[in-house]
């Protein structure tokens, strides 16, 4: 019961938080600061995670691929799928999920326990609006950026990993990574990205909106935005490639 | 004028207003006291709208809350200035860009002119040279101060303050009791406090309503409750050594 309870609750807090803004500007000097604070400040560690996390699949992928019937190039090929259809949109939006939910569930769960939602409210502000539309645009439109540069980082560190180990040539994994481009999986990466950027921004801000309680509280509701929002990438993972590869 | 008509609100099947009535009028202040657990800060939830009573109803000049639809609601909160226990102000925000917010929010106007606002304000509330500081770089008194600030940067028509003076030393307290006082005055706001400070309510209480249990128990000023017969008033405002002996005085003279 209290699921279904928190799913309709969920909802409802939905309802609220896609009504026009209540001035315009407010709301672009919000969008600008959410960009800053989710997006900017999140591409240093993306890009640190992409670039070796593509060298380890490359050089995980030569090691497997010791047969001699088994082209080299495919080294390329394989790790660009790999990087592209499921490590930039999903592992990276789990990460993301980490670092900006819990942010986001303790800072909007910050203002709840220290009366400053009560205080907008009190103003006449649309406080779910006002805190939650921002970073549902921010997220919704930036991460696809995000995730692309996840990509061709990955890429390039999987060639630097084949450069610096000898594993294979640099030609072989250049000709891997242009063979069968298809640029429907990009926009599959894409779109996966987009649905699980607005999950980051809306599970965590409903943990925070709804927090009861002190620090404490706010705590263990980061904590459980983080799990829930990770379950959820996971499971519209499944789905969404059902969807649109099936 | 705001009134309120015998409103009910429970938690949990926990009733705490069982039905309290009272009216509020321009330019005074009046002070809602009780003990702890009596149900007055839900009395001044309900008066600023963030929670909605089961029963009963709050006018605001005629303006059936309950009649209100959500939008309504939020063009009546405009007319309303809150100041909060702990202050509420937006902690990563600078003091005048949290003054600025309803200014910006609700205004057109120009940078120029919401500066001058918000030094108006601040110059009214004492503060100066605090725009570019961070609420936490400020005293209790001196965020209450510009919690006040905010509050009445819209010049609202409603001032509701939550235990203002709660956590200040008692020379401060006076200082944000009188300040409200005269804001009151000079803005002919209606303006509710909930407090349990004894001093306040005998520095400012034009009228005091005492709640016990979500009861109204006792309505007056601080002229009458010296002579208030009601023993939990007794009880709950003349507790202390100092009080007793205050009324002792008082009835014998």
């Amino acid at each position: 019961m209290k699921y279904l309870h928190n799913i309709g609750l969920y909802f409802l807090m939905l309802v609220q938080v896609f009504k026009r803004p209540q001035k315009r500007s407010v709301f672009r000097e919000s969008l600008f600061k959410e960009i800053d604070e989710l997006g900017l400040k999140s591409i240093g560690i993306v890009a640190f995670i992409s670039f070796f996390v593509g060298g380890v699949v490359a050089i995980q992928t030569a090691l497997n691929v010791d047969s001699p019937w088994i082209p080299k190039y495919l080294i390329g090929f394989a790790t660009k799928r790999s990087i592209i259809l499921e490590f930039a949109p999903t592992f990276m939006s789990i990460i993301l999920a980490g670092k900006v939910g819990s942010y986001i569930t303790s800072s909007i769960g910050t203002m709840r326990v220290t009366e400053q939602i009560d205080a907008l409210e009190v103003m006449g502000v649309n406080a779910l609006n006002y805190l939650v539309l921002p970073k549902v645009v921010a997220t919704v439109f930036f991460y696809p950026f995000i995730v692309l540069l996840a990509m061709s980082l990955g890429i390039f560190g999987g060639w630097i990993s084949g450069f610096l180990t000898g594993l294979f040539s640099s030609d072989n994994y250049i000709e891997g990574i242009q063979l069968d481009f298809k640029p429907y999986l990009i926009r599959y990466a894409i779109t996966k990205t987009m649905v699980f950027a607005f999950m980051i921004a809306t599970i965590p801000s409903f943990y925070g909106y709804y927090v009861k309680g002190g620090s404490l509280e706010v705590g263990k509701a980061s904590t459980l935005s983080v799990v829930w929002t990770s379950i959820v990438i996971i499971l519209l993972n499944y789905f969404l490639t059902q969807i649109l590869l099936g | 004028m705001i009134e309120v008509k015998d409103i009910h609100k429970s938690f949990d099947n926990q009733k705490v207003l069982k039905g309290v009535s009272a009216t509020f009028h321009k330019g005074e202040t009046s002070m809602i006291i009780g003990s702890s657990g009596s149900g007055k800060t839900v009395f001044l939830k309900c008066l600023l709208g963030l929670f909605s009573p089961e029963k009963g109803d709050i006018c605001y000049d005629d303006r059936h809350y309950s009649k209100m639809t959500l939008s309504e609601k939020r063009d009546l909160r405009k007319e309303m200035g809150m100041v909060f226990q702990g202050g509420a102000l937006f902690d990563s925000e600078t003091i005048e860009d949290n003054i600025k917010f309803p200014l910006k929010m609700f205004t057109n106007q120009s940078q120029e002119e919401m500066r001058d606002r918000v030094n108006f304000v601040l110059n009214r509330v004492r503060l100066e040279n605090v725009n570019n500081k961070f609420p936490a770089e400020l005293s209790g008194g001196m965020q209450k101060r510009v919690a006040i600030a905010r509050a009445i940067v819209m010049n609202p028509k409603y001032l509701f303050c939550d235990e203002p003076n709660s956590g200040l030393d008692p020379q401060t307290a006076i200082v944000i009791d009188n300040l409200i006082q005269e804001i009151t005055d000079e803005y002919q706001m209606i303006t509710v406090i909930n407090s349990h400070d004894m001093n306040s309510v005998m520095e400012i209480g034009e009228k005091i309503i005492f709640l016990k249990e979500g009861i109204k128990e006792w309505e007056g000023s601080y002229k009458t409750i010296f002579q208030t017969d009601n023993q939990a008033v007794i009880d709950f405002v003349y507790s202390s050594n100092l009080y007793k002996k205050v009324r002792e005085v008082y009835n014998k003279s």
